[in-house]
């Protein structure tokens, strides 16, 4: 954000050293959590409209124009609702648990490099820094769930726990090639990089692309993966006890982290700010970078929209036996053809068109087979149950199917 | 510099707490707070609460989490590596290749003992 | 001695490690206990950064606060009676005093030396980068992608590299034989 007081010192015509530092990160932080705090209030509209339209309804249309203030209604219903803390709950976990949850997903927003010379703070180790931070929000789960006293929510946080430990797994493995590729760990250095190479990681590495979409998608927990607030059988999770601004404070989080994956992966292989003329014209990269984030947006609200809630043995099943096998396999075959194809001297699209062909042909490939054994092996579960069934002549509900057993 | 770079990192680990605090005081202060027994009862779908929920849990989760352990060490060699990777050339692939087929038969282990599945 | 923003940084991490420290021994409550051990951990983390060692301190969150603090929750909720309040002081006081005070002791005897050794350059260094603030003198510090070719090269530490892939199958195998037994 240097380049952000510098611009505005410059515009306000006061001098450079007039503001104590201290003050002038506190402006910059200020600024950045803001912009992006509000962005929920628009993306929520936008995913109400969306999914509406999904469903053949139509959404939000009665406060404002197409309904635009329903967040702000919203946000104003909440100010108004009692806060309700359960007699048996351990107070300080429970009281401190949504704070955490907001300060792990907003502190995420350091590292993303806006358009040339805007970011928060060009860390050396970016990428690292988002997944530990991130990494956060489990500990933030943890004492809502402990915090409550209820049964449903410890379970329900425990549950969360799993998946969110689990998911992270095939999320770095998958981020590991872009900065493979890249050779650094610096947001601003992979995107970079992707600038100077005229083509972005995803024609590389389509197959990452695709783990590290799923994978932050689960990391967030929504449907398909939204196990943690299963309704029909932990009522909420961990969120059961929370009520008003704390509770809406996890779902700001939810939204500001479903928000921010857009970003995350538009910077790790769709080039971030990159664009035609994004060098020259600094603001069009805020523009590419925000087209670029809403597109990524739409493919989870898509999902989001079309695909049933996972059972939590599916859930695990999904990761373990087949994110985390292709997630590993499409490293090490995206290392070696990296290897094997170094970057021709001319770069640029046309060089590069054989090096396109295999690197992201065999990541395709790798896909499509992992994809093929998961198929087989979904028939074979279905055609087992439904043998299952046949001879016991059980009711349609057993405890295979409806997936709470075993907790 | 990289320290400036955390400065930034840290006032906003400070001031980071003020965006959730902030809604949350002016909701205290302006909703209404009438708490009574039945109100702050834990609410597990109407059915009276027996005991404490902090109970035992199942090993399942224990496994899970060691496993994700050993992974989460991997990754603490293999961000250097991948930094590193593309000055050192077809060695770097041989040893980080090894490295990661040796944990790979950790979770191939781990998979046919049936430690992945949920029971 | 001045105060410059780093100090007082270090001094507030100073504070969360030791203090939060404090309180995962005194704390009778398990769960509080791992909560406090994470905010020293945290604070662990902070440290590491002041000393301009990012990535360690990337992985301190990562893998301690992420992974190992979390794997303690869940073996905490293994134990049958978690809540139940253990006694938290036993016989052995004096012992312990006198252990305590022969380890601070014997550190003391380590670091003082070493502190004279390398401290005098600190904070000659120090003087300098922030007396030159703008340009700063290449302090050598190793980066990441010195580390990672130390990784691989062979008259690096390419065998300990392997060697620590298979110390951590083996833990992991070892790991699922013990479970797996208890539950059995």
């Amino acid at each position: 954000m240097e380049q952000l007081y510098i611009d505005l010192e410059n515009y306000l015509g006061i001098g450079t050293d007039s503001v104590p530092e201290v003050v002038r990160l506190a402006i910059a932080v200020l600024v950045l959590g803001t912009i992006f705090l509000l962005a929920p209030i628009l993306t929520i509209w936008v995913e109400r409209k969306v999914a509406a339209r999904f469903q053949n309804r139509i959404g939000p249309n009665r406060t404002g124009p197409y309904g635009l203030l329903q967040s702000f209604a919203d946000v104003l219903k909440l100010i108004g609702k009692e806060q309700i803390m359960p007699a048996h709950a351990d107070r300080i976990p429970f009281l401190f648990a949504p704070l955490l949850m907001v300060v792990s997903v907003i502190m995420i927003t350091a590292v993303i490099p806006l358009m040339p010379n805007y970011i928060g703070a060009d860390l050396s180790i970016g990428a690292l820094y988002f997944v530990a931070i991130g990494s956060l929000s489990t500990i933030a789960v943890v004492m809502a769930g402990w915090g409550s006293n209820n049964k449903y929510a410890l379970l329900g946080a425990f549950r969360t726990v799993a998946q969110l430990i689990s998911y992270e797994i095939p999320l770095v493995f998958s981020l590991l090639v872009p900065v493979l590729f890249a050779g650094t760990m610096s947001m601003v250095g992979i995107t970079q990089a992707q600038a100077d190479l005229d083509y972005w990681y995803i024609f590389l590495a389509p197959a990452s692309f695709l783990i590290f979409l799923f994978s932050n998608l689960a990391e967030i927990g929504r449907t398909p993966f939204d196990l943690l607030e299963a309704e029909s059988e932990l009522v909420a999770g961990y969120q059961i006890e929370y009520s008003a601004m704390p509770w809406g404070m996890f779902m700001l989080s939810e939204f500001l982290h479903a928000f921010l994956i857009g970003p995350l992966v538009a910077v790790l292989f769709l080039g971030g700010w990159d664009g035609p003329f994004a060098e020259d014209v600094p603001v069009l990269g805020v523009v590419y970078l925000v087209i670029k984030s809403m597109a990524v947006y739409f493919l989870g609200m898509w999902m989001r929209a079309t695909l049933p809630r996972f059972r939590i043995d599916q859930l695990m099943e999904f990761n373990w036996k087949f994110l985390v096998p292709l997630s590993i396999a499409n490293l090490l075959i995206a290392s070696f053809l990296w290897e094997l194809f170094p970057e021709p001297a001319g770069g640029g699209l046309v060089d590069n068109f054989p090096r396109f062909i295999v690197m992201g042909g065999s990541s395709l490939f790798t896909l499509m087979v992992g994809l093929e054994f998961l198929r087989r092996k979904s028939v074979e579960d279905r055609e087992r149950i439904a043998r299952l069934i046949d001879e016991k002549n059980y009711p349609l509900a057993t405890a295979d199917q409806t997936g709470v057993a075993g907790d | 510099m990289e320290l400036n770079q955390w400065a930034f990192v840290g006032v906003f680990f400070v001031l980071a707490w003020a965006f959730p605090l902030a809604p949350i005081v002016l909701n205290r202060l302006v909703a209404p707070s009438r708490p009574n027994k039945i109100k702050t009862d834990i609410y597990e779908c109407g059915v009276e609460t027996v005991g404490d929920a902090w109970g035992q849990m199942k090993v399942q989760y224990y496994l899970y989490a060691i496993i994700f352990l050993v992974f989460d060490i991997e990754m603490v060699f293999l961000f250097p590596w991948a930094v590193a990777y593309g000055a050192i050339g077809m060695s770097a692939y041989l040893a980080g290749a090894v490295f990661i087929l040796l944990l790979l038969e950790g979770l191939l282990y781990a998979w046919r003992k049936g430690a992945l599945e949920w029971t | 001695m001045e105060l410059t923003w780093e100090l007082v940084a270090f001094l507030g991490f100073a504070v969360m490690t030791l203090g939060s420290g404090l309180m995962v021994v005194t704390s009778s409550n398990l769960f509080h206990s791992v909560l406090f051990l994470m905010t020293s951990l945290f604070g662990v983390a902070g440290l590491f950064v002041l000393l301009v060692a990012p990535f360690l301190a990337a992985i301190q969150v990562l893998v301690y606060i992420g992974a190992i603090a979390v794997l303690m929750l869940f073996v905490i909720m293994l134990t049958r009676q978690v809540m139940s309040r253990p006694e938290l002081y036993n016989q052995q006081m004096a012992g312990a005093l006198v252990a305590a005070a022969i380890l601070f002791l014997a550190l003391l005897f380590v670091l003082t030396p070493l502190a004279d050794e390398i401290g005098g350059d600190v904070a000659q260094v120090n003087a300098e980068v922030i007396a030159e603030a703008d340009d700063a003198p290449d302090v050598d510090y190793i980066t990441v992608e010195e580390l990672g070719r130390a990784f691989v090269t062979r008259n690096g530490f390419v065998l300990p590299f392997e060697v620590t892939s298979i110390l951590l199958t083996a833990a992991m195998i070892g790991a699922i034989v013990v479970a797996r037994e208890d539950e059995a």
